[in-house]
């Protein structure tokens, strides 16, 4: 195992889950520095995303604890984890449909302390100073005024990347944040990451499928089969890792 | 409250009222397990179920002041309705089917106040029943009494409760029926005309509920805005069943006709419409509040 | 502030309607205040079914309960209320000037606080349900509140409440309460045009648009979403109140309580005049309004008829009502508007 769990900013001891008969995760332990990069693979069905669920408080978990910052959250629900500062993506990229991406933006704001004078309140000059900005870092400034479900697929992965941004998180898990980009936008993309992780110092824990990228930008890299972590390490260890190999072609 | 002691007094009165509960109660159960296959099949809740219901109830009155035997009414009823269902569907639902749930409930909702209006206008706001010029049966040195027509009409809800599981078993269009709920995708794919399906379904549902409204004329009465009531007790008996339980929407029905005939005598005859919609508010929370302890919420 | 000419125009015609609309007409004035009434039915049922996705068909709960409250505080610091509701209005308690006025005031004041309390503890638990389930659900609320009310005899059962005697003529009464309504009307038009301007707007917005997503940002819907219901309930309470003493009776299930009618009518006139937006749910309403006395005229017992034919045609044929239909014919006069962050204080883009 490279490095230690202690001081974790995400730390995950034993968890499962199950759904009827089926079991999603099982006895899952996994760590993430602060400041890390670490990488989530797995082929189809593995339980990525189950886990990702699990963490962020979407479903209880069945056994096992979940310790963000040091903070145990597995009995949160999920507003209160992200106000800790917790945020994730979607694999099927959500964005408020309606509004503008400007509004969107605004109202990803944090929302850490909200009294009745706030919830009523106006947004100051600076929160639409602060969306721009982040708009125009994902190149989205242009189209800021259209509805975000006007926005192209791709477009609209990076608004809610923007979003996540917006909430000025401790942490970010991204699930497949590549997958559906054209793929000359893929190193766009892979840039902004290192940059919100290197310049606002948070903290990354990715899903992906896309090799290339998840090997180029992971540090460490945790590999999951059959609702069971299969290995973890360094890129290169895993790259050639046998139980890698074989868990992603057996489950063609 | 004082009811409430009449029935610790004399506990014959607790019989009396469950019996009447149960028999009333099927006929509850025809209206929900309609209500579900249009629900299961096409994703439609029809608020205009109790409307339904109502005609049914109008057309057995009606060919009871035409002097024939209201009994016939429960054939004719159907049969009427279930015409008037498949033109409903050709008319309305299909442009709905496939749209917000919103939209469709509020497009039922909008045929529902048509409907009872309709019926008022024709009708009077009077209520109307159809005698079936039945006798009362005495049971329990007379304590208990049960008329007759009440007992034919739970054993009809029975014969038709079997005939319809029968058909959705058996027959061709049954079986699309029952393919469709599970995936219409897929039965669309495998040739069902989806379509098709779903103007049987909703005439089915027209036609059950129309045979429910002409047992309902001739155990009780019917009245053109009662209808929102056999509307809201379908919907509670197939919120506490689940889609496709028929065992279990049959017992969540003689269960609510014998809760209900237990709050009209405990708290009042004027409290019985509340309890059944104030019912429908406590079953929802209840519902809600188990799924939100494992962070779901009713879908 | 550089205002639109358009929403000029729609203000200045407003204001003149609103301010003259008794003086020039002064044998419609109820009816007038009636429809004020109903632009604060339609918007307050907008606040949560146009702008947070929450289709209630309950509303109507607040407004009984305002109705009922106000009557009480009015008449209860002057006589026995069992006594005064059994009498079935033929105890006249004699108020004064003064005495009318404050009771109206107060009654309107504890109506809005009690319909606010109530929709804080209903909302705690209906609240949680989402789409169909909350909708129905309303229903039932509205139809029982309104039964239940129909069976408690201290606030006279099913005879419902006679409300105090205006201290003058029927004429200089009818006035009165117009401007009333009217300013009403104004207040909660005004008030909800800034929220939406704000924080709230876009967080109920949002819980319309993907709820899940938002709580998943963090925003603490449950607190959203309990505002959102208090605020209508404090307008349709007050609006409740006035409705009370306008019409001089209050009758549980067929004027309080009213799902069949009022309760339909809200949804029906946020939804004919564009449901989301903040002139949809006013256009909708003055629509629904001269429309409704037309056929009340000419169509007589068959209006209700009509009412449910055009709740099906409006719903299937013209969802997005007349606002989303102007803005998808003429994006470029009626689509949102784009403003520089100086200008936040005009009129928002919806």
């Amino acid at each position: 195992m490279t490095g230690s769990p202690n001081g974790a900013m995400l730390e995950a001891v034993n968890v499962s889950k199950r759904f009827g008969g089926v079991v999603a995760n099982s006895g899952i332990s996994l760590f993430v520095q602060p400041g890390e990069i670490v990488g989530l693979i797995g082929p189809n069905g593995s339980g990525k995303t189950t886990l990702f669920n699990s963490i962020v408080g979407f479903h209880p978990v069945d056994a096992g604890t979940i310790r963000f910052a040091g903070r145990e959250i597995s009995r949160l629900r999920v507003p209160e984890i992200a106000r800790l500062g917790l945020v994730r993506t979607f694999q099927q990229t959500r964005v408020y449909g309606r509004m503008s991406g400007l509004e969107n933006m605004r109202i990803s704001i944090p929302h850490k302390r909200e009294t009745l004078a706030t919830m009523l309140s106006r947004f100051p000059p600076e929160v639409d100073e602060k969306a721009e900005r982040l708009l125009e870092f994902v190149g989205l400034y242009e189209k800021r005024h259209l509805a975000a479900g006007d926005l192209s697929f791709g477009q609209q992965k990076l608004l809610e990347f923007a979003m996540a941004l917006m909430n000025e998180p401790k942490m970010l898990l991204l699930d497949e944040p590549t997958a559906g980009i054209n793929p000359t936008l893929i190193n766009g993309l892979i840039d902004r990451l290192r940059r919100a992780n290197a310049d606002l110092g948070i903290t990354l824990l990715v899903i992906e499928h896309n090799m290339r990228v998840i090997m180029n930008l992971a540090e460490r890299i945790y590999c999951l089969a059959h609702g069971e972590l299969l290995a973890e390490g360094a890129p290169e260890d895993l790259r050639t890792d046998q139980r890698v190999i074989d868990a992603y072609l057996g489950a063609h | 409250m004082s009811n409430l002691q009449l029935l610790v007094d004399a506990p014959i009165l607790l019989v009396q009222l469950i019996v009447d509960g149960l028999l009333v109660g099927a006929i509850f159960a025809l209206a929900a397990y309609g209500m579900a296959l249009v629900w299961g099949v096409m994703n439609v809740i029809n608020v205009a179920q109790g409307e339904f219901v109502m005609i049914g109830g109008y057309v057995a009155y009606a060919i009871y002041t035409l002097g024939i035997h209201p009994l016939f009414g429960v054939p004719a009823a159907a049969l009427f309705l279930f015409v008037l269902g498949w033109a409903i569907y050709r008319l309305v639902i299909f442009r709905v089917v496939d749209r917000d749930l919103f939209i469709s409930l509020l497009a039922t909702f909008g045929l529902s106040i048509l409907i009872q209006q309709l019926l008022n206008q024709i009708f009077t706001s009077d209520v109307q029943s159809a005698d079936a010029g039945l006798d009362t049966l005495f049971l329990f040195n007379g304590l208990v009494t049960v008329s007759e027509i009440k007992l034919v009409a739970f054993a009809l809800t029975f014969v038709i409760a079997v005939c319809l599981v029968v058909f959705l078993k058996s027959s061709r269009l049954g079986q699309a029926i029952r393919a469709t709920a599970q995936n219409a995708r897929a039965a669309r794919i495998l040739g069902i005309d989806t379509d098709r399906v779903y103007a049987a379904t909703y005439a089915l549902n027209a036609a059950l509920c129309g045979a429910a409204g002409a047992l309902v004329a001739m155990t009780w009465v019917i009245q053109p805005f009662q209808g929102l009531a056999y509307t809201v007790r379908s919907f509670m008996i197939v919120v506490v069943a689940g889609l496709g339980n028929l065992p279990g929407v049959i017992v969540a029905a003689l269960g609510l006709g014998a809760a209900e005939q237990l709050a009209g005598f405990i708290l009042g005859a004027e409290f019985q419409i509340a309890f059944v919609f104030g019912l429908l508010v406590v079953v929802l929370l209840a519902r809600s509040y188990r799924l939100r302890r494992k962070r779901q919420y009713l879908k | 502030m550089r205002p639109n000419a358009r929403t000029f125009v729609g203000y200045a015609a407003l204001a003149v309607a609103g301010l003259l609309g008794p003086l020039v007409l002064p044998a419609y004035t109820t009816q007038f205040a009636f429809l004020w009434v109903m632009v604060v039915f339609a918007l307050t049922w907008d606040v949560l079914g146009g702008q947070m996705g929450y289709n209630s068909f309950g509303n109507v709960v607040y407004f009984g309960i305002g109705m009922y409250v106000c009557a009480i505080v009015q008449v209860a610091p002057f006589t026995d209320l069992a006594e005064y509701t059994s009498a079935y209005g033929t105890q006249d308690i004699g108020l004064s000037h003064l005495q009318y006025y404050a009771g109206l005031a107060a009654g309107c004041l504890v109506a809005a606080v009690v319909a606010v309390a109530v929709a804080f503890v209903l909302g705690s638990g209906i609240l949680g349900l989402r789409g169909h389930y909350f909708a129905i659900c309303t229903l039932g609320l509205g139809i029982a509140a309104g039964e239940i009310a129909a069976g408690i005899d201290i606030i006279g059962a099913g005879s419902g409440m006679v409300t105090p005697l205006y201290p003058g003529e029927i004429d200089a009464r009818n006035r009165f309460f117009y401007y009333l309504c009217f300013a009403l009307a104004v207040v909660t038009f005004f008030t909800l045009r800034r929220l939406y301007a704000g924080r709230f707007g876009l967080a109920i917005n949002a819980i319309r648009d993907d709820e899940d997503k938002a709580e998943a940002m963090g925003i603490h819907t449950t607190r959203y979403k309990t505002v959102a219901w208090c605020i209508a309930a404090f307008f349709l309470a007050i609006s409740g109140g006035l409705v009370g003493n306008m019409v001089g009776f209050i009758d549980p299930t067929d004027v309080a309580f009213s799902a069949a009618t009022f309760g339909v009518w809200m949804v029906l006139m946020a939804i004919l005049g564009g449901k989301g937006t903040i002139w949809g749910p006013v256009l909708g309403a003055v629509i629904f309004h001269v429309t409704q006395e037309l056929f009340w005229t000419y169509l007589l017992g068959w209006q209700r008829v009509a009412l449910g034919l055009s709740i099906v045609l409006i719903v299937i044929f013209f969802p997005q009502g007349i606002v989303g239909w102007l803005r998808e014919r003429f994006p470029e006069r009626f689509g949102p508007r784009i403003e520089a962050a100086s200008e936040q204080a005009g009129e928002p883009a919806r």
